[in-house]
C-alpha cells in the first residue's frame, strides 16, 4: 500500500470543481431567490406581535390535534422561548426549517413515488439515500459553500439533501406496503396506473408517508445547529456562538428552545400522521 | 350462445415459458417440468366455453390452476399461449385501452378477501368501479346505493368496511361488480372465507340474485358441495388441465377418471339428484279430450302400468285414473273418461331434490308426477325406479 493512493478526494474535489465552474451561475442565482423567499417570511413572522402569534399556534394545535395538554403546553413552551429573548432567534430557525422540509417534501415525496412504481429507480435510488443517511451531515456544508456562498441557502440546500431521505423512503414504504389484493383489484376494475396513484396508493400510504414527513422535519430541526457553521443563523447559531465562548447557559437555552419547537412540530404532525386510522 | 369461449389456453410462470411450453406438448408432467426447467405451469391447454346467462364453477384443490385460469379471463394474468374470446374479442391480444373498458364495464370480479377499500365507506367502495369508469359523483352514488340494496345492504352505505362482518364485507364486494352491471361476474373463492352458515346463506342469496339478473358467471371454488350448488356446469382442474366438463349429475354419475371419482365420493347423492333426472319421460299419458276409458284401458295394458296421468291438449296435468276406474267405465259403456279422474294428486317439481321425494312418495298408492310451474307434465316417478336410479349412481340413499 506503500506510495500509490486512490485519488478519491482529488476525483471528488476535481468533480465539485467542475460542476461549481459551470452550474454556480444557477445556484448562486437561486441562492438569492431563496435568500429573498426566506427574508420575506422571516420578517412577515417576525410582523405578527408575540403574543397574537402564540395564540394563533396555540390555536392551530388545539384544531388539528384536539389535545388540550399538548396546546397548553406549547403556549407554556412559546412562552418561555419569548421570555429568554430568543423570539427572533427561533422565528428564523423556524423558516429555515418550513422552507427546507419544503423543499424536501417537493422532492422527496415524488422519488418516492417514482421508485415505488419503478424498479430500476429503486434500485437507482436506495443505494444513494444510503449514502445520504450514513455520509457525516458536516460533510454536506463543505461544497454548498462554493455553490451556494456562505449562508442560508447553503444551510437550506445541506439541510434538505440530510433531511430527504426518510420523505423517499417511506413514502416508498408506504405505497409498496398496500396489500395486493386491492392493488389486483383495482386492475381488475380497469383503472389506470394514475387512478391508482390517486385513489388507492396515496390515500393508504398517506400515514407512512406522514411519518416520512415527520422524520424529515426532525432531521431538517437538527441539521440545523450543525448549519449554522456556515452561515445559518437562527437557533443553531445561538448554539454556535455559545460553543464558540463557552457559554453554558445560554447553549443549554438555545438547546431548550430547539426541543420546545421539535415537539410542537412533532406531535402535531404525528396526530396528523395517524388521525385517519382512529 | 358463448359468451366466453377458451381455446387451448397455456400459462407457465417463469422466463422461458417457450421450452416448457414444447416440453408439455412431448407429455411430460407439470411436476417433470418444475423439476427440470423452474417453471411453474398454471394452465395446460385449457378449451371450454361458458354460456351466456350460465353459472360456470371452477373448481379443484389448491394449486390446481383456477385462480390462475380465471384471471386469464380478464388478464390479471396474461396467458402464454391461447386464445380467450369474450363476446368473440380475443382478451389475451387486445390493446391496453380495450382492455381497461372490457374490465371497467363487461366484468365484475369478486375477491377471496373482500379486498375492500379501508379508507373509504361502503357506499364510496361500491361506487368506485363507476369512478374509475369516470361517472359523475352523484350518478355513481345513486348507483351504488341501488346495487347496495340488491345484496340486502341498503342503509349501510356510511359505515365502514371494517364495522362490517366477514358476510357484510363480501356483500359489498358483490355490490361494488353489481353496480357497473356487467354482463360477467368473475367470482374467485368469493365465499371461502367465510363462516359455513353465512356462506350458505350468500350461496342462497347469489342463486336469487342470478334468478333475477341472468349474469354470466365464473365461481372459482374448492368446495364441492358450493360447486354442486351453485353450477349449472362445472370444469373441474387438476394440475392445471381441465380433467372433465360437465353439469353437477354428470360429474357425480359419470365421473371422468378416478381423480374425479375421489373428488366425489364423499357427496350424499340424494343431495344433488332431482326429480327431473329420475324421472321417466312417458309417453304413456291420456289425452282429456281424444282418449275414452278403452283407449286408457289399451295404453295401460301396453304400457303394463295400473295408472295412466291425463292432461289436456296443452299437455297440463289434469289427474290421474287407475285401471279399475277406466274398466268401471268401459264397463257401463261411457264414451267420457273425465268421471273415472282422480285430481287429488301430489305432484313435484323438476328441481325437487331427491331426498325429499322419498317422504313425498311413502305412502302414495300410485306414482308421483312431476309437472313444470305452469303444471305441464314432465314426467312420472315410481318407487321402484326411484330406488334403482339411485342405486345405480352408487348413492346412500
Amino acid at each position: 500500500m506503500n506510495g500509490f493512493r486512490l485519488p478519491v478526494g482529488e476525483f471528488i474535489e476535481s468533480g465539485i470543481d467542475f460542476l461549481v465552474e459551470h452550474l454556480s451561475f444557477i445556484t448562486k442565482a437561486s441562492a438569492d431567490i431563496i435568500e429573498t423567499v426566506l427574508g420575506a417570511m422571516e420578517s412577515g413572522l417576525l410582523l405578527v406581535p408575540i403574543p397574537v402569534f402564540i395564540v394563533l399556534t396555540a390555536a392551530g394545535v388545539w384544531l388539528l390535534t384536539k389535545d388540550r395538554r399538548l396546546t397548553f403546553g406549547s403556549v407554556l413552551g412559546l412562552a418561555l422561548i419569548w421570555n429568554m429573548g430568543l423570539w427572533a432567534a427561533t422565528v428564523s430557525t423556524l423558516a429555515l426549517v418550513l422552507v427546507s422540509t419544503l423543499c424536501a417534501i417537493a422532492l422527496g415525496v415524488p422519488l418516492g413515488i417514482l421508485s415505488a412504481i419503478n424498479t430500476r429507480m429503486y434500485q437507482a435510488v436506495m443505494p444513494v439515500l444510503d449514502v445520504m443517511q450514513t455520509m457525516p451531515a458536516f460533510v454536506y456544508l463543505i461544497p454548498a459553500i462554493p455553490f451556494f456562498g456562505l449562508g442560508k441557502t447553503a444551510a437550506i440546500f445541506s439541510t434538505v439533501v440530510f433531511s430527504m431521505p426518510p420523505a423517499i423512503r417511506f413514502t416508498c414504504l408506504g405505497i409498496r406496503q398496500i396489500p395486493a389484493e386491492l392493488v389486483e383489484c383495482s386492475t381488475a376494475f380497469g383503472a389506470t396506473r394514475m387512478q391508482r396513484l390517486m385513489k388507492l396508493d396515496l390515500p393508504l400510504a398517506a400515514p407512512t408517508i406522514m411519518a416520512g414527513v415527520n422524520q424529515t422535519v426532525m432531521l431538517a430541526l437538527s441539521m440545523v445547529v450543525i448549519a449554522s457553521m456556515i452561515g445559518a443563523k437562527g437557533l443553531g447559531g445561538e448554539v454556535w456562538k455559545a460553543i464558540q465562548r463557552l457559554q453554558m447557559g445560554r447553549g443549554f437555552e438555545a438547546g431548550i428552545a430547539i426541543v420546545i419547537v421539535a415537539m410542537i412540530l412533532d406531535r402535531v404532525l404525528q396526530k396528523l400522521g395517524t388521525r385517519k386510522d382512529t | 350462445m358463448a359468451k366466453i369461449r377458451v381455446e387451448g389456453l397455456y400459462k407457465i410462470f417463469g422466463p422461458n415459458p417457450k421450452k416448457a411450453l414444447q416440453m408439455l406438448s412431448k407429455g411430460r408432467t407439470k411436476d417433470e417440468i418444475m423439476a427440470e426447467t423452474r417453471h411453474g405451469v398454471g394452465v395446460n391447454n385449457a378449451s371450454f366455453e361458458v354460456k351466456e346467462g350460465e353459472i360456470v364453477v371452477v373448481m379443484g384443490l389448491s394449486g390446481s390452476g383456477k385462480s390462475t385460469l380465471v384471471r386469464c379471463l380478464n388478464r390479471l394474468i396474461t396467458p402464454t399461449a391461447g386464445k380467450v374470446l369474450v363476446d368473440d374479442q380475443d382478451v389475451a391480444t387486445m390493446g391496453d385501452e380495450e382492455l381497461r373498458q372490457l374490465r371497467q364495464r363487461k366484468m365484475g370480479m369478486v375477491f377471496q378477501n373482500f379486498a375492500l377499500f379501508p379508507h373509504r365507506t361502503v357506499l364510496e367502495n361500491a361506487a368506485m368501479g363507476l369512478e374509475i369508469q369516470g361517472m359523475d359523483k352523484g350518478e355513481r352514488l345513486r348507483r351504488a346505493e341501488e346495487a347496495l340494496g340488491l345484496v340486502g345492504l341498503e342503509g349501510w352505505g356510511h359505515s365502514y368496511p371494517r364495522q362490517l362482518s366477514g358476510g357484510m364485507q363480501q356483500r359489498v364486494g358483490l355490490a361494488r361488480a353489481l353496480a357497473l352491471s356487467p354482463d360477467i361476474l368473475l367470482m374467485d373463492e368469493a365465499f371461502s372465507a367465510l363462516d359455513p352458515l353465512i356462506r350458505r346463506d350468500m350461496q342462497d342469496e347469489l342463486i336469487n340474485l342470478q334468478e333475477r339478473m341472468h349474469k354470466t358467471i365464473v365461481f372459482i371454488s374448492h368446495d364441492l358441495d358450493e360447486a354442486l350448488k351453485l353450477g349449472d356446469r362445472i370444469i373441474l382442474m387438476k394440475d392445471g388441465a381441465i380433467v372433465q366438463i360437465g353439469t353437477p349429475e354428470q360429474i357425480l354419475t359419470a365421473p371422468a377418471d378416478e381423480y374425479v371419482a375421489r373428488f366425489v365420493e364423499d357427496v350424499d347423492i340424494t343431495k344433488v339428484l332431482t326429480a327431473e333426472s329420475v324421472m321417466k319421460r312417458s309417453e304413456a299419458v291420456a289425452d282429456l279430450r281424444t282418449d275414452g276409458p278403452r283407449a286408457a284401458l289399451r295404453k295401460m295394458r301396453k304400457h303394463n302400468i295400473a295408472h295412466l296421468f291425463v292432461v289436456d291438449h296443452n299437455h297440463r296435468l289434469v289427474g290421474i285414473v287407475s285401471a279399475d276406474a277406466a274398466a268401471n267405465l268401459a264397463a257401463r259403456g261411457e264414451e267420457q273418461l273425465a268421471e273415472a279422474i282422480c285430481t287429488e294428486i301430489k305432484t313435484v317439481f323438476p328441481d325437487t331434490p331427491a331426498q325429499d321425494l322419498f317422504g313425498i312418495m311413502a305412502d302414495l298408492p300410485y306414482p308421483l308426477a312431476v309437472v313444470d310451474e305452469n303444471n305441464k307434465f314432465k314426467g312420472l316417478i315410481v318407487r321402484g325406479t326411484l330406488v334403482a336410479a339411485l342405486a345405480e349412481r352408487g348413492g346412500a340413499a
